[in-house]
Parts: structure tokens; C-alpha cells; sequence
């Protein structure tokens, strides 16, 4: 709360420390979309009221140590000729005091740690919808069984509903961390991790990998979409119509019947027919180039452990890369002919995709959403 | 006491403790010459550790920057990182250890001053062996801590794990073997007189460092022994494919990685407590209880180390213990805080360079145990872990506490090292600038940290708001590399001047600064006696003022140990056992075996060096 309210400037901090704090902090909290300071879920709720509870004591202490100590440097300069000082060796009145007193704030603090500590490892409910994550180098996969769907670095999430995250890894740790309404948790690959949360406000929130996980963790972000329950549910039944299942077929078969036609009916009304052909060239690219192999193009009944994210629904991101690029056209034509040169390490290879290639795949590609 | 002498001649250039060039140096076993040599060693170092920092600190001045490549990052943060620790802050310890510990306790050497010599070489060879890595592209890219299995050679083929897993193998030697030596020397040559309640706090903050030393390095050494077979003989103990666990790693590495923290910091409690009361002419309050305080530290040190793990999820019990074992040592730094004030309180406070630097410690060291009091409560720390609020909270601890101190204690006692005093103009600007840099490097962490930013990432994009704070950041991160700049001109400058500088310049509590500055190699021409805590203090008051400059003694008939470099040949011996190890593939076993001999033979030919 305290640093919550600085950093929504509504009143100022009382000491110079907080003036500096308020300068840094900014004025807007919208500045910082990554807060931990504005928790809009309970979860996070509980962890920012327990910091609240030892800011301020620390800031009590800190106020009164340091000021003990400035009075103690200005009251107690001598020069080298004074008469040499009263030797005390120490007092065991005071000495017991300064044991005790900060015995008592530690207590003051351990006793809201401890009700914390089992309140946020309670175990949700039935009732919550249990969302599948799954760490891979570097993004992010995301599973729904209660609507057997998949997606990947953007998590849907309806407001008011507890969400049950089950959490595990696909290849090193990880550490699943969305500030705004929950907090992190690691992610392993040979055990299930739980994290649980509530979103109580709408938005799209940016998080991200916050255990190190090799050469492009820093790259390895993902969204949390909160959404008021209706819009959840029709984003939901929107997923379950991404059924296309290309066939896993090797380079030089050609392509099986074009089923993006059935996708157009949900995307802009009329398309113009280059764009149309272009799209059943990306279809024929995707394959050609193997593109297939790692990535599904199916949300709903999708593989699982693919070595890339699933593109069912890919045209609708705000990012590619896990939150390294913009999703535009030219992002994303610059991604598919170069991921070694935006993502050095990334395991998708640059495959030699010339330019006209990359924009027939953008626009196949463009048509899953 | 120890201004009597037994020999009234004056020495002259030839006498013991006198040789010079190259060497004299490498065979010498004297420990204030080892202790010089670990000092030079470890400064280098430091300042290797902190060119890094000013790299990553470049790279993190903007948004989606690019003068880094995510791989060169990640090697100097790790580097960075292992520097610091391994190369910089627990080798200019190992400095004052070797330097100080026999001249506060009265003892003409360590204990076993081969061994010494030895721990020396190792250390140097390991440091080097761990930077030799950025000759082949290869410095260790996966964080201080190894978390596996992103260390194993599935997902980290390269030298690079190898080359941080076999240093820190050969660096562990180095400090058991100080460890040993230290452990030992404390306990078995003190003066007589000086009980274990009249050391000085620095030798007991020393001791209890030494302890945590020899209890810890075994737990790292096991497990990277378990690393090493699974990257080189193909087991499982971390590769959750064969059945391991990559969790057991972070339990074995924080059980050694927590107590390591106080390894970095009791050295600085003590060096501090010896500089306060000195330049408050007053004894330091309370003694008793810093001696407990930080005996609980240390023996509390075993017992939190899984609040490194909070967000592995281990529930709620496990979390309630380590919470609150955690928080429980708040109780002793405090006392030891509060102590350091009480010593400050009702004294005539000399403010000259080594006291300015000792109370920039208590400063910011309260500020690095207060965040540290804010992660100790798990579902707080959850948001903070791995956050730049965890970078903040360390270097508050790391370089506001053992930076500080350390270099509190390089003012202290350079005089008594080198005979030259510093200059005080230049020391008080370098402590200025240190303050202001250290504040704007770090300050800012804790926000940037709590409004989302994680450790350990290479770039940052536009749009969260951290770029306004970072560049402060590395701002104040290039004041502190003038402030640097600045101690560097200071020592450059002593040096051309005379050695001229008094045996006891301030006025000093403890035995070192009754003999000359700096001491001739058999330090105590006669073994003083110890009648009371604060011995020289003890001695002058006696004589109702200061005690006449001690005159320089040729020290003939004091036996002191002969010289020797196969400490330096068994030291070649393991870390060519080590090297060849990690190019078994490539050079196949017989190199590791003739390194081996080469150890083997260096320690039977120490073990029967003539003594005379």
C-alpha cells in the first residue's frame, strides 16, 4: 500500500527517503505495466500487504537507526588533541532492550508472514478452471483441459474465476511470474509446480521467465489477458473452432486440401484473391519448409510437447518470440527468414526463406487467428 | 611487552626478512608477503569484476540495447558474479587474514606457512584457469549459482560449464587449505595471555569465518563432484531424463551458497570493529556479545538456506521454518549494529579515511539487512525473488557491507602493510565518490526490481518503464569506477613517496602497530605477553603516553622457515590434473596422470624438505 500510494503520487512519503522513492517511482502507475505495487489479483494481493507490513517497519527503523547514527557522527566529533573519551565497555540494559525490541518487530512481521504463507498454498477449489503451464526454451505453452485447448505466450484468463495454474517444464527451469495478479513460481522439469490466482480487473498484462534458463532468457516473455467472463467464453468457443490438423506430411508430398477457406469466414469479411493464393502458398511453405514439424496449427485437441509454439491462433498475438517483436507483417516476415539474427540461440533455424516465401507464409499465417 | 628487543643492533639490508626480487617471491612462505600477494592478486580481480560490471551496466543504460550479444551477456554476468565472490571479496579477506591474524595474535607466522604459500598458488591458478576461458569463447554463461540442469551437457555443450565447475573445484582447495591453516594458527599460537575473550574482533570474526569455510566447502565440492561426473562420465545426478533431480543441486548449493554470504561478510564485521573504536577512542561496546552475535550468525548461517528457494514451491512448513529461522537472524545483525553505534556514542570521533569508510559500512549495511528482512516473508518474496530488488539487496550487503569494510580495512592497515601512508584528501574523495556512486548504482534496483524487472536479462523492452532508472544506474556505476580510479592514483602515489610511514599512525588498540611499519619477517622481535583485551591501549596507559617508535632489530637467532617452491609445483600438479581432466576427450588419461605424479611428488618433496 505504501509504495503503492507513492507510486500513485496521491500523497507524499514522509521522509527524504521517500521524496527519492517518488522520483524514481514515476507519477503513473501505468508507466510500469510489470508492477508488483498495483496487484489486481488476490494472490498478488497478499504478497503486496505483506510487503507493505515490513516496509514500513524497515522504514521505522531505517528512519531511526540512521538517525541514531547521523546524530551520533555530528554530536560525537572530536579532534585528535581532545581529552580522551569516558571508556565504557558496554551496557546490559541496553544491550538486552536492543535485542528485545527488534525480537518484537520480528514478530510483528512473522505473525502476518505465517497466516500468508498457508493462505497462498491453499489448495483452489473445484470449481477453478486449472490451466496447463509449460515451460519451454524460450516461450511459453498454455493448456486448458477443462476446454482441451492449447496456446502459447498468451494466457487467456476470465476475471472473477479462480484460475489453478499446474506448472512444469519441458527441458531446463523456469519461473512462471505475473506480477499483477499472482507472483512466480519455478517450474521444473520432473515435478509439478502450483501457483493460483483470481484476476479482479480486465487488461493485458506483460510478464516474464524470471529463472535464468539459458542464452535467450531474457526473451522469454508471455501476456495474461484478463477477460470479463462473456468475452473468456466466446474467446474459448472461438478456440475450439481451430480444429485444422495439417497432416504431418514430409517436404515433397504436396499439400492436402486447402482448409484455411474455413478460417476466412471468421477473419475480415472479403479478402482479395492474391492474398487468398498467397495464403495457399504459405500453406504449401509451411510444409515445404518444415515449419510443421515443430509448430501445431491447431488450438483445439493439439499435440502436446511440440518444440514450438502453437500457431493456431498466432495472427491474434500481440507479440512473436515470446514478447521479443511487435506482431505485424513486416515483425513477422523479418522473423521467419531470420530468427538466428532477432533471437541468437532461438531453436527454430533460419531455413533460407527468401522474402516473397516469408510474406506468402505471413499471410497464411495471418489467417490463423 | 613487545618494544623490547634482543638484539640492539640496527638491521641492516642484508638481514633476515630482507630478500628481494622475483624469487623471493615465489618461494616465500612469509605470511605478510603471501598476504600482499593474495591482495595484489584478489585487487586485479576486483577490478576485472568490475570492468564486467561496467559492460553489463552499458548494455543496460537503454532499452532493447545492442552493444552485447545475449551470449557475451550471460558470460559476464556469470563472470561478474563468480569474480566477485570467488576472485575479488573472499581473496582480499584471505588478505587481512594472512597479513593481520598472526600480527593481532602475536605470532611470528601462521601455522603452517607452506600450506600457506600453497593455498596461494592454488587460488592464483584457479583464477586464472576460471578467466583463461574468455581466451576460448567459453566463459561460464549459466549464473554464479549453476542452477542445474541447465548445466548439464544437454543443454550446455560447451567448455564453458566445465571451465566454472573445475575452477571453483580448484578455488575450493585454495580456501579449505587457508581455512585449515587459519583454524589452526587461531587456536594454536596466540600470544600468551591473550585468551580466547581478549582476541581481537577482527581475529574472531576471522575464526568464525574459518569454521563456516571448512563446514561449507565440502557441500560445494560434493556437488560439483556430482556435476563433474555427470557432464564427464554420463551419470544422473541433476538430469531428471536418468531419474535426477535439479533440485537436489539448488539444496547442495545454498546449503554451501548461504553460509558462503557470511564467509563474504564477518571478515568486514571485523575489520570494522577494530577501525570504530580506534578512531572513536573507545573501546568497542559490548564485546561479548558481537563474539555471540556472531557465533548465532554463523551457526544460523545452516540453517536458512532454502529462503534461496522460496518460489520452488516446497510448502508450507518448509516455508514457515526457513521464514522464520531467516528472520531470526535480523536479531544478532542488529545487535551488532546497535553495538557498533554504542561505540560511536560517547567517543571523540576521528573522521580520517578508514573511519569515514567503516561508518559508510553500518550505513548501508543496515539499508542491505533491512530488504533482506523484506524477502525473509516467502509470499513477499515471491514477487522479489529474482527481481533487481534481490540485486539491490545483495550489493547492499556485498558491496555496502564487505566493500566497504574491506577497503575501511585497507586504510586502516596500509601503513603497518607498506610502510607509506595514503594520502587523506584522496581517500576522503574516493569514499565520497564510493557513497554517491554505490547509492545511484543500487538505489534504483529496488524500484525498478519491484516494478517488474528481472535478474539476469540481457536486454529490456521499451515500454516498461525501466529505462529512466537504469540509466541512473549506470551512471552511478561509472562514479563508482572513478572512485576506483581515484584509490588507484592514491596507492601510485604513495608509492613514490619515502617509506617513512610511523608504527602506529593512529593511535592504534591492538599488538601490530607496536612493531615497525611494515614488519621485519619475524614481526615480534620478543613474543609479547597479553594482559588484557585492547593490549596496546592496555600498554600505553600503563606508561601514561604514547610508546616510543620501536627500533628495527636484525631478528638473528629468531628461526624463521626457510623458503620453498614446492607448495608452487603441488599447486601446477592439480591444476594440470584439472585442465587435462576437461580435455580428457581430446588429450586422453595420461596428462591427468602425470599432472597427478607432478602433485604426488611436490608433496613428498615438501613433506621432506629439510627443515635448516
Amino acid at each position: 500500500m505504501l509504495l503503492r500510494t507513492a507510486a500513485r503520487c496521491s500523497f507524499p512519503w514522509p521522509a527524504a527517503l521517500g521524496l527519492l522513492a517518488l522520483v524514481l517511482a514515476g507519477c503513473s502507475p501505468d508507466n510500469y505495466p510489470q508492477t508488483t505495487l498495483l496487484p489486481r489479483g488476490d494472490f498478488a494481493k497478499i504478497a503486496d500487504d505483506l510487503l507493505d507490513t515490513t516496509v514500513r517497519w524497515a522504514l521505522l527503523v531505517f528512519v531511526l537507526v540512521e538517525g541514531v547514527l547521523l546524530y551520533a557522527i555530528f554530536r560525537f566529533r572530536g579532534k585528535p588533541d581532545d581529552p580522551e573519551p569516558h571508556q565504557t565497555h558496554g551496557n546490559t540494559t541496553v544491550e538486552v532492550i536492543w535485542t528485545v525490541i527488534p525480537a518484537l518487530i520480528l514478530a510483528a512481521i512473522a505473525v502476518p508472514t505465517v497466516r500468508a504463507i498457508f493462505e497462498t498454498n491453499a489448495t483452489p477449489g473445484k470449481d477453478a478452471l486449472t490451466i496447463e503451464v509449460v515451460g519451454h526454451q524460450w516461450w511459453w505453452e498454455f493448456r486448458y483441459p477443462e476446454y482441451n485447448l492449447t496456446t502459447a505466450n498468451e494466457m487467456h484468463v476470465p476475471m472473477g474465476r479462480m484460475v489453478s495454474l499446474r506448472m512444469g517444464s519441458n527441458d531446463v527451469l523456469h519461473s512462471f511470474w505475473v506480477p499483477q495478479f499472482a507472483a512466480k513460481r519455478d517450474v521444473f522439469p520432473n515435478r509439478e509446480t502450483r501457483m493460483w490466482f483470481t484476476a479482479q480487473a480486465e487488461g493485458d498484462y506483460p510478464g516474464q521467465c524470471a529463472e535464468f534458463c539459458g542464452i535467450q532468457h531474457g526473451r522469454m516473455s508471455h501476456r495474461i489477458k484478463a477477460q470479463k467472463p462473456a468475452d473468456f467464453q466466446a474467446w474459448v468457443a472461438h478456440m475450439q473452432t481451430l480444429k485444422t490438423k495439417p497432416t504431418p506430411a514430409p517436404p515433397t508430398t504436396p499439400p492436402p486440401k486447402p482448409r484455411p477457406g474455413q478460417k476466412a469466414q471468421e477473419g475480415p469479411p472479403a479478402r482479395p484473391e492474391s492474398i487468398a493464393a498467397a495464403t495457399g502458398a504459405g500453406e504449401k511453405l509451411f510444409l515445404a519448409k518444415g515449419c510443421i514439424a515443430c509448430h501445431a496449427l491447431n488450438a483445439f485437441d493439439a499435440p502436446k510437447g511440440m518444440v514450438g509454439p502453437n500457431l493456431a491462433n498466432v495472427g491474434a498475438r500481440s507479440y512473436i518470440a515470446a514478447g521479443t517483436l511487435k506482431n505485424t507483417d513486416e515483425n513477422l516476415a523479418r522473423w521467419i527468414r531470420d530468427p538466428q539474427g532477432i533471437k541468437k540461440g532461438v531453436l527454430m533455424p533460419n531455413l533460407g526463406v527468401t522474402e516473397a516465401e516469408a510474406q506468402a507464409l505471413v499471410a497464411y499465417l495471418r489467417a490463423h487467428k | 611487552m613487545a618494544t623490547r628487543v634482543l638484539d640492539q643492533h640496527h638491521a641492516h639490508a642484508a638481514a633476515h626478512g630482507e630478500k628481494n626480487g622475483l624469487w623471493s617471491w615465489i618461494t616465500t612462505v612469509d605470511h605478510k608477503r603471501i598476504g600482499i600477494l593474495y591482495g595484489a592478486t584478489a585487487f586485479f580481480f576486483f577490478l576485472l569484476g568490475g570492468v564486467e560490471a561496467l559492460l553489463l551496466r552499458i548494455q543496460l543504460g537503454s532499452a532493447e540495447n545492442t552493444f552485447l550479444s545475449p551470449d557475451t551477456y550471460n558470460q559476464l554476468f556469470t563472470m561478474h558474479g563468480t569474480t566477485m565472490i570467488f576472485l575479488a571479496i573472499m581473496p582480499l579477506s584471505a588478505m587481512f587474514f594472512n597479513f593481520m591474524i598472526p600480527l593481532l595474535i602475536g605470532a611470528r607466522d601462521v601455522a603452517f606457512p607452506r600450506l600457506n604459500a600453497f593455498s596461494y598458488w592454488v587460488f592464483l591458478l584457479g583464477g586464472l584457469f576460471l578467466n583463461a576461458s574468455f581466451l576460448f569463447g567459453a566463459a561460464p554463461d549459466q549464473g554464479w549459482f549453476g542452477y542445474a540442469n541447465l548445466t548439464s551437457k544437454q543443454y550446455s555443450p560447451g567448455l564453458n560449464v566445465d571451465f566454472w565447475m573445475l575452477g571453483l573445484q580448484i578455488l575450493g582447495i585454495a580456501s579449505l587449505a587457508a581455512a585449515l591453516n587459519f583454524f589452526v594458527t587461531i587456536v594454536n599460537m596466540r600470544a600468551p595471555g591473550m585468551t580466547l575473550m581478549r582476541m581481537p574482533m577482527f581475529v574472531w570474526m576471522s575464526f568464525i569465518t574459518q569454521v563456516l569455510l571448512l563446514l561449507a566447502f565440502p557441500v560445494i565440492t560434493v556437488a560439483l563432484i556430482l556435476l563433474m561426473y555427470d557432464r564427464f562420465f554420463g551419470t544422473n545426478f541433476f538430469v531428471p531424463s536418468g531419474g535426477g533431480d535439479p533440485l537436489l543441486w539448488q539444496h547442495l548449493f545454498w546449503i554451501f551458497g548461504h553460509p558462503e554470504v557470511y564467509i563474504l561478510i564477518l571478515p568486514a564485521f571485523g575489520i570494522v570493529s577494530e577501525v570504530l573504536p580506534v578512531f572513536s577512542r573507545k573501546p568497542l561496546f559490548g564485546y561479548a556479545a558481537m563474539v555471540f552475535s556472531g557465533v548465532f550468525i554463523a551457526f544460523l548461517g545452516f540453517g536458512v538456506w532454502s529462503h534461496h528457494m522460496f518460489s520452488t514451491g516446497m510448502g508450507p512448513l518448509a516455508d514457515t521454518f526457513f521464514a522464520l529461522s531467516t528472520m531470526l537472524i535480523a536479531i544478532p545483525t542488529g545487535v551488532k549494529i546497535f553495538n557498533w553505534i554504542g561505540t560511536m556514542w560517547g567517543g571523540s570521533l576521528q573522521y580520517q579515511t578508514p573511519m569515514l569508510f567503516a561508518i559508510g559500512f553500518i550505513a548501508m549495511f543496515i539499508i542491505g539487512g533491512l530488504s533482506g528482512v523484506m524477502h525473509s516473508s516467502p509470499p513477499a518474496d515471491l514477487q522479489q525473488t529474482d527481481t533487481y530488488f534481490v540485486v539491490a539487496h545483495f550489493h547492499y550487503v556485498l558491496f555496502g557491507g564487505s566493500i566497504f569494510g574491506l577497503t575501511a580495512g585497507a586504510y586502516y592497515w596500509w601503513p603497518k602493510m607498506f610502510g607509506r601512508m595514503l594520502n587523506e584528501r584522496l581517500g576522503k574523495l574516493h569514499f565520497w565518490l564510493m557513497l554517491i556512486g554505490f547509492n545511484l548504482t543500487f538505489f534504483p534496483m529496488h524500484f525498478v526490481g519491484l516494478h517488474g524487472m528481472p535478474r539476469r536479462v540481457y536486454t529490456y523492452p521499451e515500454g516498461l518503464g525501466f529505462e529512466l532508472m537504469n540509466q541512473i544506474e549506470t551512471a552511478g556505476a561509472f562514479v563508482l569506477g572513478v572512485a576506483f580510479l581515484v584509490f588507484l592514483v592514491n596507492i601510485f602515489q604513495s608509492w613514490r613517496k619515502p617509506r617513512n610511514a610511523p608504527a602506529d599512525p593512529w593511535n592504534g588498540a591492538t599488538l601490530e602497530w607496536a612493531i615497525p611499519s611494515p614488519p621485519p619477517e619475524f614481526n615480534f622481535a620478543e613474543i609479547p605477553t597479553v594482559h588484557g583485551r585492547d593490549a596496546l591501549w592496555e600498554l600505553k596507559r600503563q606508561r601514561g603516553g604514547p610508546l616510543p617508535e620501536p627500533a628495527r632489530v636484525s631478528g638473528a637467532g629468531i628461526h624463521m622457515p626457510n623458503p620453498s617452491y614446492w607448495p608452487l609445483v603441488t599447486a601446477f600438479g592439480i591444476l594440470g590434473f584439472f585442465v587435462f581432466l576437461m580435455t580428457l576427450g581430446q588429450t586422453g588419461i595420461w596428462p591427468v596422470i602425470a599432472s597427478f605424479g607432478v602433485l604426488l611428488l611436490g608433496v613428498y618433496k615438501w613433506a621432506y624438505e629439510p627443515a635448516g
